[in-house]
């Protein structure tokens, strides 16, 4: 009996599409229901960022980078901003490297949160996402309070801050931390250790060492494949090497070290990591004044800088070129989900269109940074 | 025994058709509310409201929702098959209304006491297979094609654990009429067939495999009116809607009414196997609450309660996928049901 012919199917998933996190279009190309091929096509979102910072002066590119991934503004504020203080060469107060970390690892943990709802929503569970999303209101509470934004804040500027804090927002700071550690507990028992969770996340998406390394993937990607490698101790920047924290890594407590289940627990063990590192900034912040070192024009000498720092979707790297001008020459922003998102067709080969899904969610995208 | 309309209007065509009218009403009631009771209860669950602008509680919500859906226009898309295209909502629909015949109400009114009332049921209930799966081809889709593929295989799959849960029940019973089975769970909470069913102390033996087997049935029956965690024909966040992508307006209102009108008549089935039915759970004690009239009541409140418990385990799980859900299926209900069977058969030889 003659073989049946079969064809494979090509699918398109997006730009418009529930799950894939953005504008973002993946063509696969199936096998009855396995996935052969994915190719990501991406630019849906692409704003010219690099060619407007060269427009702006340094202060004014600051929105800017706000604006690339969207849920870590803070994040993409503080490499910009680090960068530019090193082509300065000024010292800036203590305050405000304290408050600075504070303010980063408070989004680090708002991002962890739209991540683990997201992804607990691409799997069927709608109610985590409701849960993550009440818990971020508080920390962009405490954003509003300080700086009147709710997502996109201008807040740290190069030299300094545009505000200081109040005693208000340490106190609501203080109450955050102790509302939050259960409600980590509490998303683990529903959506973490939930078996069908566990079963749709295991064994899928294994993301070998040496294909994330030679992709240049960074941050909860690849510390889900097993390798311990945060910038914040490995290439510390700002006053992390003051603060005693752990750096979380997937260990195969349920599946392969490596697969999506292991990326995901590293994020909600990250956040219980911050949470250390602002208990213990949070008592300690020395008296300053937080403007005191904002220069009235940036006009850094000839020269060039390129400061890693670490994002909560891995390794953010701004490349500065400055030609002694108040406009920069050149920003180059190395985003980290553009570097994650190319693993995606290595590791979905051979799996069902439901698992593509959850690896592309695994990975925690935000298309403003990849595309810029 | 007698449907009490035959008493009063006598053995005519009549009272058929007066018959029919009362439960017509009330699973259309029911699926408009149900509707509104899932918004409800999963914005409880999730910690927000849920509709309360219509009026401060929402309880007009689905009727202007359903209005809605009839004024709006019927999109025909131009490729499609159109007899089956147009045909599919109302064969889902049809299989959903018409296992409400042999639902028993109350001692006095069921629709019709077949005596193999249960076998029709589940019979008929596969018959909106063959609606999803015209859906699905006359949609001239690819995403709904996927999608009604999914939908027969898990809908087939899962038939053989329904029946094989309910079997259980049916060798102890003796017989597959609807009626019988609550009328021999008469006598209070304790004979109901969860606790093993009426007879003397040994039936606490059959209470671990009764409990597995209810909740096998429930899992199943989920699986069976494609809710979550096994909705993974409607999965939104793969192939968006499944088999409804093409379908708009009232075509769209019907495949949603009916799988709503399904998860009570299941429900019921479900309670009238193992929780007894119309049966008020304090017997004899108080005979007041035992009368036709509350039978009804009672028999509604067991239907409506697994409805909510449905819906509490919808907002609550994340979905399976296809071949997980197979396995499950397959590799884990079919093996325990059949060994719950082969127990309660041993179980009616030595005891």
């Amino acid at each position: 009996m003659a073989d049946i012919r079969t064809e494979e199917l090509t699918i398109n998933m997006g730009p418009q599409h529930p799950s894939t996190h953005g504008v973002l279009r993946l063509v696969l190309k199936l096998n009855g229901e396995i996935v052969q091929d994915v190719r990501p096509e991406i630019g849906y979102l692409h704003r010219c960022f690099e060619k407007h910072a060269e427009a702006m002066t340094y202060p004014q590119v600051i929105p800017y980078t706000d604006r690339m991934d969207y849920v870590n503004s803070m994040s993409n504020e503080l490499a910009y901003v680090l960068a530019v203080e090193k082509l300065l060469g000024i010292e800036i107060p203590e305050r405000v490297e304290y408050i600075r970390v504070i303010m980063c690892e408070l989004q680090r943990i708002a991002s962890h949160l739209v991540a683990i709802g997201t992804y607990g929503n691409d799997a069927g569970a709608f109610t985590p996402f409701l849960y993550c999303f009440i818990d971020r209101e508080k920390v962009l509470e405490l954003f509003e309070i300080v700086c009147g934004a709710r997502m996109l804040y201008n807040y740290i500027w190069v030299g300094g801050l545009s505000h200081d804090i109040t005693p208000d927002f340490i106190k609501k700071t203080k109450e955050f931390i102790t509302y939050f550690r259960p409600r980590i507990k509490q998303i683990n028992d529903l959506l973490t250790y939930n078996k069908i969770f566990i079963e749709r996340t295991i064994d899928i998406g294994i993301l070998p060492v040496d294909v994330a390394i030679n992709a240049g993937a960074t941050g909860p990607t690849l510390r889900g494949s097993g390798i311990k490698y945060d910038l914040r101790k490995d290439d510390t920047y700002s006053i992390y090497n003051k603060f005693e924290f752990d750096v979380c890594v997937g260990t195969g407590e349920y599946g392969t070290i490596g697969d999506c289940w292991n990326r995901y627990i590293v994020r909600a063990h990250e956040m219980e990591q911050s949470l250390r590192i602002i208990e213990q900034a949070i008592d300690v912040i020395p008296e300053g004044d937080v403007q005191s070192a904002v220069p009235k024009r940036v006009k850094p000498v000839a020269g060039e800088a390129y400061i890693r720092t670490e994002s909560p979707k891995g390794e953010l790297a701004y490349y500065i070129v400055s030609d002694g001008s108040l406009n920069p020459y050149r920003v180059k922003a190395r985003s980290p989900s553009f570097c994650n998102v190319s693993v995606i067709n290595q590791i979905s080969r051979g799996h069902m269109i439901a698992d593509v899904v959850m690896i592309l969610g695994s990975f925690d995208i935000v298309l403003g940074c990849i595309d810029r | 025994m007698e449907n009490i309309f035959t008493q009063w209007f006598g053995d005519n065509i009549l009272t058929y058709v007066l018959i029919t009218i009362p439960v017509v009403i009330y699973v259309s009631v029911f699926a408009l509310y149900a509707v509104l009771a899932e918004r409800k209860i999963s914005a409880w669950i999730s910690n927000r409201i849920g509709p309360n602008r219509t009026d401060k509680y929402g309880l007009i919500q689905t009727i202007l929702d359903a209005l809605k859906l009839v004024q709006k226009e019927i999109i025909n898309p131009s490729k499609v098959d159109k007899g089956l295209y147009t045909m599919a909502p109302f064969i889902v629909f049809t299989a959903a209304f018409m296992g409400y015949a042999v639902l028993p109400f109350s001692s006095v009114f069921i629709g019709a006491d077949l005596n193999i009332g249960l076998f029709y049921f589940f019979s008929i209930s596969s018959l909106s297979v063959v609606g999803v799966l015209m859906a699905g081809w006359a949609s001239n889709n690819k995403y709904s094609l996927f999608g009604g593929m999914r939908t027969v295989a898990q809908i087939v799959s899962y038939e053989i654990p329904t029946a094989l849960s309910a079997v259980v029940i049916v060798m102890l019973a003796g017989t597959l009429s609807m009626q019988k089975f609550a009328e021999i769970q008469s006598g209070g909470l304790f004979n109901w067939y969860i606790f093993g069913g009426p007879g003397d102390l040994w039936k606490l033996l059959l209470i671990p495999i009764m409990v597995i087997s209810f909740i096998i049935l429930f899992a199943s029956t989920l699986a069976e009116t494609n809710r979550t965690p096994f909705d993974l024909t409607e999965a939104d966040s793969e192939l968006v809607a499944g088999v409804h992508i093409e379908y708009s307006g009232m075509m769209f209102a019907m495949f949603f009414f009916a799988e709503y009108a399904q998860m009570f008549a299941v429900s019921a089935v479900i309670s009238t196997l193992f929780l007894g039915g119309w049966q008020s759970p304090f017997g004899e004690l108080i005979p007041f609450l035992n009368t036709p009239v509350f039978q009804v009541f009672w028999f509604l409140a067991k239907g409506l309660m697994l409805v909510g418990v449905q819906i509490w385990v919808r907002w609550t799980v994340p979905r399976v996928r296809i071949d997980q859900l197979m396995t499950i299926c397959w590799k884990y209900f079919i093996p325990i049901t059949l060994v719950n069977l082969f127990l309660v058969a041993l179980y009616m030889i030595l005891f």
